[in-house]
Formats: C-alpha cells, structure tokens, sequence
C-alpha cells in the first residue's frame, strides 16, 4: 500500500517524479488545477491554449506559425546548395537502413511528420524541411556528412529542438540531422565522477542516471525533459547551477564531434588535466553545430549533494533582491547553489496560467528563490536558519517561506522554473537573455516597459501585442531574461525592442547573448557584443572547418 | 462549552517524493540520511485545526505531540510554525517505535494530561500504512469518531464531518470530544513562513517520556520481511507500426 498511498498524496498537490531523488522538475498534470504538461511533450511541441485555456491541448497548428523565410525576406536561400532529390533520399534510405530512420518527405507528402523538426519551441520560426536523418551512430554521422558536403547539401543538425533562438530548426530546405537516436550511455567512473555518453541523450536522463550513483549533471534548465545534452554543450548551456558548478567550457572533459568533410573528431578524453596544444572541443562547445556535429561528450559530474533546502521571498525592491544575494553569498557560501530572481508580474502569470496558489500572501515587487545544497543537513540547516533570520529581522526581505519537505521544494522551483513555459500561453514571448552589470539589471525592464506604454503597445485587451513586460534570471549569474509575453508577433513590438535593447546592453559593455546563444535571433546584432576582429577570426574559423558552409547555414554570424 | 483544546499527532517519516530502499537484511526500509518529513496526512490535521481557529471558532489551544527519536523535534517545529501552540516529544528510539495500539494508549494518556476534547489525527502515516491509531484513540477513549474527513465544521460542541465514500459523500454529526481523521482533499496545507517559524523557536516544546505516562509499549508484532516489488521488465522500442505489429504477435497479444 506505500506505494499507492504515496501516490495519492502526490495527487493531492502538483506532483512529483519518483525517480530522480533530488528535486525532479515535472508539471504532470495531477490535479485538476494544474494546468500545464509535462515539460517532456510541452517543450517539443508547439503550445497553443486550446479552448479551456489550459496550456496543454492540442498542439498549435503548424500553419500558425509563419515561415522564417518571410519573417526574414532578406535571407535568401544560398544558390550554391544542391536542390534534394529522389536519389539523395535513396543513398540515405540505403546508409542508415531502419525505415524510421528517415522521414520522407521529397518522395511523399509528409508534412505533418516533418512539421515538428521544421518549427521551434517558440513557434517563432520555421522551416521548409522535406528530409530529416536520424542517425545511430558515430560512423552514421560521419558518412551522412560526407555525403552532404560532396553533394553540397546543406544541414541543420538537430538535438531536443528546444533552442531559444532559432538555431535548431532549418530556413529553407536543409535536411534536418537529429541526434534523438543516439541516446545511450557510454561509460559512467564512479570514483572520478567522468561520464561519457552520447550527444542525443536527453538530459533528464543523464541527470536520472547519475542520481542513481550519487552523482549530479552540472547543468540544469527548464527543458531538462527535452533537451539532449548534445543541444546543451552546443549551445554552451547555463542554467540553474552555473552559480555552483560553473559553465560546460569548464565542466565538458571531452569531445567527439564530426566534421562536415566526414572527419570523426577523436577528442573524448576523460582526462581532468591535458595540455597538449590547442584545446579544440572548445570550438564546439557554444558552436552551435556550425562546424561540426557533437556525437559524444565526455563531462566531469559532481558528487550530488544529499542535504538541498529551497527558500521563496518576496522583497520590497531591487535593491533589496541585490542586498539578499549580497548576504547570502557572506553567509551561505559554500552551500549556495542557486540565487534566482523573479519579479512580481512573472510570478503573477504562473499563478494565473497554472492555477497554483502563490507561495507567499501578499504582493511583492521582487521575489527571491535560494537553494543550498550541502553534505550535512545539520550544518545546512543552522546556516540558512541564521541567514533567513538575519535577512527578515534587517528588513532585507519581506516575507518568506521554507519549504518543508520535497514536494514544497518542487512547488517553490515550479514558480521560477514554470515562468518560460507560462509565458507563451497567450501566443508567443520575445525573448532577451542578456548579461548586464546586477545593479542596473533590472533598470533595463523598467526601460522597456515605459517604452512599449509610451508606444501604447502594452495592454489589457486583445487590441494590444504585448501583455506585460517581464523580467526574472539567474541573478547569481548577473543574467538577466527580459521576456514581452506577446498576443501575436508583430513587427511594431520588435522595431520598439531592437535595436533599443541591443545598444542598452552594450552601453553597459553587457552580452546580448548570455546563455542562449546567436542562431538567426541574435546573428545580425552580434557587433553589439564582439568586435569586428573577432568575428573576422570566427569566421576564418568557420570557413577552415566548413569551406562548403553547409553546416546550419543563415546562422550564427 | 469553553473551546475547543485540540490534540493534533505528527509523525516524522520518510519524505514521500523519496523512493524509499529496502535495507540489506530486508527487515526493514533505509532511514539513515534519507529526507524525512512531516507525514502529509499529519499536515492536513495540523492545517485544519489551524483554520478551525482562523474560522474564530473557539479555539483554546493547539498542541502538537510526536514520538520518535530527537529529530522529531523539527517536525515539531513545523507543526508550530504552521500555528500549533505548543509541542509535545516523547523520546522513543528508532528501534523502538511505536505500534499503532501503543500511539493510541499514549495518545489516550495524553488526551488526559491536556484536557484536549478534539483530536485530528492523520488517517494513516505513509511509513507503516496501518490506517489504526486514531480508530484504537476513539476505541480506548470511548469518544465518537469520524474517519476521512474531507469537510469539517465544528458549531457549539457539534462537529460535523463530510466523508468520501465509494460513489459519493456521508455526512456524520458527532458531540465532543471526538476523533477525527484526515483525508486528501481536506485542504491544502500551508507553507512555513519566515517569521513564523522564528515564532515557532520560541514556542514552548516539552519533552517527555513513555515512563512519564506510566506506559511501558512493548512489541506485539514481528516483522518477518521486508522486500521490494519484483523490477519492472523493461520495454522495447519498436521502430514503427510493422513492428509493433510483429511483437504484439511474438508476445501472443494479437
Ligand atoms: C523551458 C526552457 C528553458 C530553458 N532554460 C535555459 C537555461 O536556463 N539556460 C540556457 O542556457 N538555456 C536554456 N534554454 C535554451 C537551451 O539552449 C536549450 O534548452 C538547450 O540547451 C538546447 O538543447 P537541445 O538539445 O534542445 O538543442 P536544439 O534546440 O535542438 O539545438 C540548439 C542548437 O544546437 C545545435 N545542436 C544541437 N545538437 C547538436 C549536436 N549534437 N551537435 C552540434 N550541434 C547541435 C543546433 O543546430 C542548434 O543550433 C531553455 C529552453 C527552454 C525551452
């Protein structure tokens, strides 16, 4: 009976995830007022809210979403690429064997099939593919490429599809090259921590698997579910535990990536320390699969921290939110392993689209998210217990809660991590994700906000675009996400936002890209945060790897 | 009628989002450096006699009680920090713990000590699933009860308890005193908040032991074994209808 029992009570609030130990991050929908669906299905499929206003419902219909070719009628398909044809199809029937292997759809109509490889997790672009390859291995890969290459067919290659920035999905007719086929692990050493596993596992998978061994993936992100940690170390990935463990330039030991001339890239060493020359797997790390397809990865796991407690306050500025990281740098330190920082109208929109009570009474400007994670619950314990006291009786924070057991942990984390998801309720969300110094992070939304009232584009009824002006991050990493839940696209919101927000940015030497990347959002406003040398030297780099150019054209830079 | 003085029984067990592990003797489930908590059925109960007096019903007091080890203390703490009033641990070892009956006859001494005329109880704890203490409570008190609650409303000293039954709802009235155990859908338990689990240091917590009742709670039952459901087999991925077809037929289900 423990086991049904356990399972009614998770019924009784959000939910949970039995397997992975240490705050599993699902929105099931268990009970009747939670709203959206498990991030596994949610983040692959374009989201629309169907006629009940629930965010699950039947996936969008793809024609809603316009073609980035018209988004972007100065993109021009490149003349120098080979149109498909029924024998290319037929080379690669032949090569990779299982029927499933290939979705056809230059000697059929298979539109629908190909429909979820051609749209992103936005809705926000979409491509013309008619092939999509899934390869199961290294040698797969490496011979598709060469074929490409020889024929000049350009690719997009293709993890979890949940990219922020368009890079994951063709323009015009690249084939789509997706990893979701090559999903095992390869080799796991308990005593050094040192996984080595294919590109197409999906995170959450890795994260599941490790927490069987005590061991803990060193990224974390909404789209765990979805994303293949292939995606993740492509775009150089930050997420919710950069603040502890650092970023994957750091963490990823190792490389197996193949070029588009078919060259399988040997670099998948488990070595902690290796200084022989050039460190080239950094070139792929953040790539964007613009020189190269990541077949495998090799990464250093920390051991998984047994004691984690999560706090949710609400604060009365942003100068106070500064204050509280402040503190509790000085007095959690070593236990920090997440400071995030909503403000109050995101939390407002998880709320209203979930249906879940808000974790504090009362409204607040600002709202905090701490986690620790720690060896010893005791010493944890005493140390955020003397933090939270510190921080309430100086007026630093205004209220606060502490979740009690696993479930409120999970509650709490679902009012950060459930803000992406909620905002494309209404219909779609611009998205900034931008490093800024922390004491004018949030100056930046106000700014915004002002302009889109002045512009009269912000407002209640369907009549305006926009909905709101959001801003919440990873406020340990400086990293702010600056997101304009929109009605629809429009072309009005985008001339008020860009290039405003772009010369904000870099007025204060911030990054427009913090952990998102360039892909086709971000390519044409690159000069805002790289000179014009170093994107001279990245291109020399591109065009010594890809001299064809086939690899994720229109992209990048 | 002066008000309502309720007793309210926490239990500290295994964190229910935790996959709880068999040992490897197989008499008993892992419990070192394991997440515990509150039994969540114990945080309804809790929950509701908070509501009660946030309801201005007259409530005189709310008095947590748990038996267990030491650590108990801290579900103790969440209790009050919730809005118990005070909190009761009686030391009882982990290798010692409680039966179902033992809980009931010290909850019965209990009752006595704090004059308490209503106690909310959870209607089982999800460590041992016995489902017994608050019916043995009733039994060796003499005092009516209601199980399941899903509603409850207390007017003067007349409570009545709306409980989920197969194909519908029962509506039982009862005088005090009373036993009444919680259900799911009795409420939702709140968050512990900042300044109220501050408050809830400085709450008085007294502690007690089984002697201290005149009880000496000896085992009745054994526990043979303990075992793990058998692994689920694991599946197989077909790569389209053809195969799902040829593997539905080779496991004989067409
Ligand atoms: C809900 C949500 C939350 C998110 N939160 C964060 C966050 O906190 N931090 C953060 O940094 N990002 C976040 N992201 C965006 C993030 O970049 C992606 O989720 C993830 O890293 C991409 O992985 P993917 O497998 O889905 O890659 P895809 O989206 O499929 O691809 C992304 C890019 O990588 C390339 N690529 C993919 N696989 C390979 C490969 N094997 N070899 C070479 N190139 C490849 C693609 O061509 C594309 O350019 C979030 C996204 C969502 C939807």
């Amino acid at each position: 009976m423990a086991t049904s029992c356990r399972f009614a009570a998770s019924l009784r609030r959000a939910s949970l995830n039995a397997r992975a130990p240490t705050r599993p991050r699902r929105f099931q929908p268990a009970a009747v007022h939670v709203r959206w669906t498990g991030s596994t299905s949610a983040t692959s499929e374009p989201h629309q809210p169907d006629d009940k206003e629930t965010v699950k419902g039947a996936p969008a219909p793809a024609k809603a979403i316009t073609f980035t070719s018209d988004t972007y009628p100065d993109i021009q398909r490149e003349p120098g690429f080979s149109k498909l044809t029924q024998e290319h199809v037929e080379h690669f029937r032949e090569l990779l064997g299982t029927e499933s292997a290939v979705v056809d759809g230059v000697s059929k109509d298979a539109s629908e099939d190909i429909e979820p490889f051609n749209s992103d997790w936005m809705r926000k672009y979409r491509g013309h593919a008619k092939l999509v390859l899934k390869p199961q291995s290294t040698e797969e890969v490496s011979q598709i490429l060469k074929f490409c290459n020889d024929n000049k067919l350009a690719v997009v290659p293709q993890g979890g599809n949940t990219g922020l920035v368009g890079g994951s999905v063709p323009v015009f007719d690249e084939i789509v090259i997706n990893l979701q086929k090559m999903d095992k692990i390869r080799s796991f050493d308990e005593v050094s921590g040192i996984l080595v596993a294919d590109a197409g596992v999906i995170l959450e998978v890795a994260d599941n698997f490790l927490a069987e061994k005590n061991h803990i993936f060193p990224l974390d992100l909404g789209a765990k579910g979805s994303c293949q940690i292939g995606g993740n170390v492509a775009t150089n990935a930050g997420g919710l535990r950069l603040l502890r463990y650092g970023s994957l330039h750091g963490n990823v030991l190792g490389i197996e990536a193949v070029l588009p001339d078919g060259t399988i890239l040997d670099d998948l060493s488990t070595l902690r320390k290796n200084n022989t020359g050039y460190d080239l797997k950094q070139l792929f790390i953040g790539g964007e699969g613009t020189i190269g397809i990541i077949t495998g990865i090799s990464i250093l796991t920390p051991q998984r921290s047994p004691a984690i407690n999560v706090a949710y306050f609400g604060l009365a500025s942003y100068e106070k939110t500064q204050q509280a990281f402040r503190e509790a740098k000085g007095q959690l330190s070593e236990i920090l392993s997440a400071f995030e920082l909503m403000d109050g109208n995101s939390q407002h929109i998880v709320n209203k689209v979930t249906g879940k009570k808000m974790p504090l009474e009362g409204d607040h400007p600002f709202y905090c998210l701490i986690e620790t994670s720690g060896s010893n619950t005791d010493h944890d314990s005493e140390k955020l217990q003397a933090f939270l006291e510190h921080v309430m009786e100086n007026d630093i924070v205004e209220d606060g809660v502490l979740a009690q057991d696993q479930t409120q942990i999970q509650e709490l984390w679902s009012f950060r991590e459930g803000i992406s998801e909620c905002l494309g309720h209404w219909g779609g969300v611009y998205k900034y994700d931008l490093s800024l110094p922390i004491a004018q992070m949030y100056d930046l939304v106000n700014d915004v906000r002002d302009r889109l009232t002045k512009a009269k584009l912000i407002g209640d009824d369907d009549s305006y675009p926009a909905l709101d002006v959001i801003g919440y991050g990873h406020m340990g990493d400086a990293n702010l996400h600056l997101n304009i839940p929109v009605r629809r696209y429009d072309k009005k919101v985008e001339k008020e936002l860009e290039p405003y927000v772009y010369e904000w940015v870099q007025s204060r030497k911030g990054s427009i890209s913090a952990e998102h990347g360039l892909g086709i959002a971000k390519k044409a406003y690159i000069g805002y945060s790289k000179s014009d040398s170093m994107i001279k030297l990245m291109k020399q780099i591109k065009g010594l790897y890809d001299p064809n150019g086939i690899m994720n054209p229109y992209k990048y830079m | 009628m002066s008000g309502l003085r309720i007793l309210v029984p926490v239990k500290r067990v295994i964190d229910y989002a935790v996959k709880p592990r068999v040992n490897r003797t197989q008499t008993a489930v892992e419990t070192s450096s394991v997440k515990h908590s509150m039994n969540p059925f114990d945080e309804l109960s809790i929950e509701e006699a908070v509501r009660l007096r946030e309801r201005k019903i007259p409530v005189e007091s709310i008095t947590a009680i748990s038996a267990g080890p030491p650590k108990a203390q801290d579900i103790l703490r969440t209790a009050m920090a919730m809005g118990a009033d005070k909190g009761i641990h009686v030391a009882v070892d982990e290798q010692d713990a409680l039966e179902p009956l033992g809980v009931a006859k010290l909850l019965a001494k209990v009752v006595q000590g704090e004059k308490s005329n209503l106690v909310i109880l959870g209607k089982q704890s999800i460590d041992d699933d016995a489902g017994q203490t608050g019916q043995m409570l009733a039994g060796l008190l003499g005092w009516a009860q209601a199980t399941q609650a899903s509603k409850v409303s207390v007017e003067g000293d007349s409570v009545t308890v709306v409980r989920e039954v197969d194909g519908g709802v029962e509506t039982l009235r009862a005088a005090l005193p009373m036993v009444v155990t919680t259900d799911l859908r009795l409420n939702e338990p709140r968050y512990a908040s900042l300044p109220n689990i501050m408050k809830a240091k400085k709450k008085p917590l007294e502690k007690k032991k089984l002697a201290d009742y005149g009880l000496e709670l000896g085992a009745r039952l054994k526990t043979v074994r303990v075992t793990e459901p058998p692994p689920r087999k694991g599946g197989v991925k077909v790569d389209d209808v053809d195969g799902m077809i040829g593997k539905l037929k080779e496991l004989g289900a067409l």
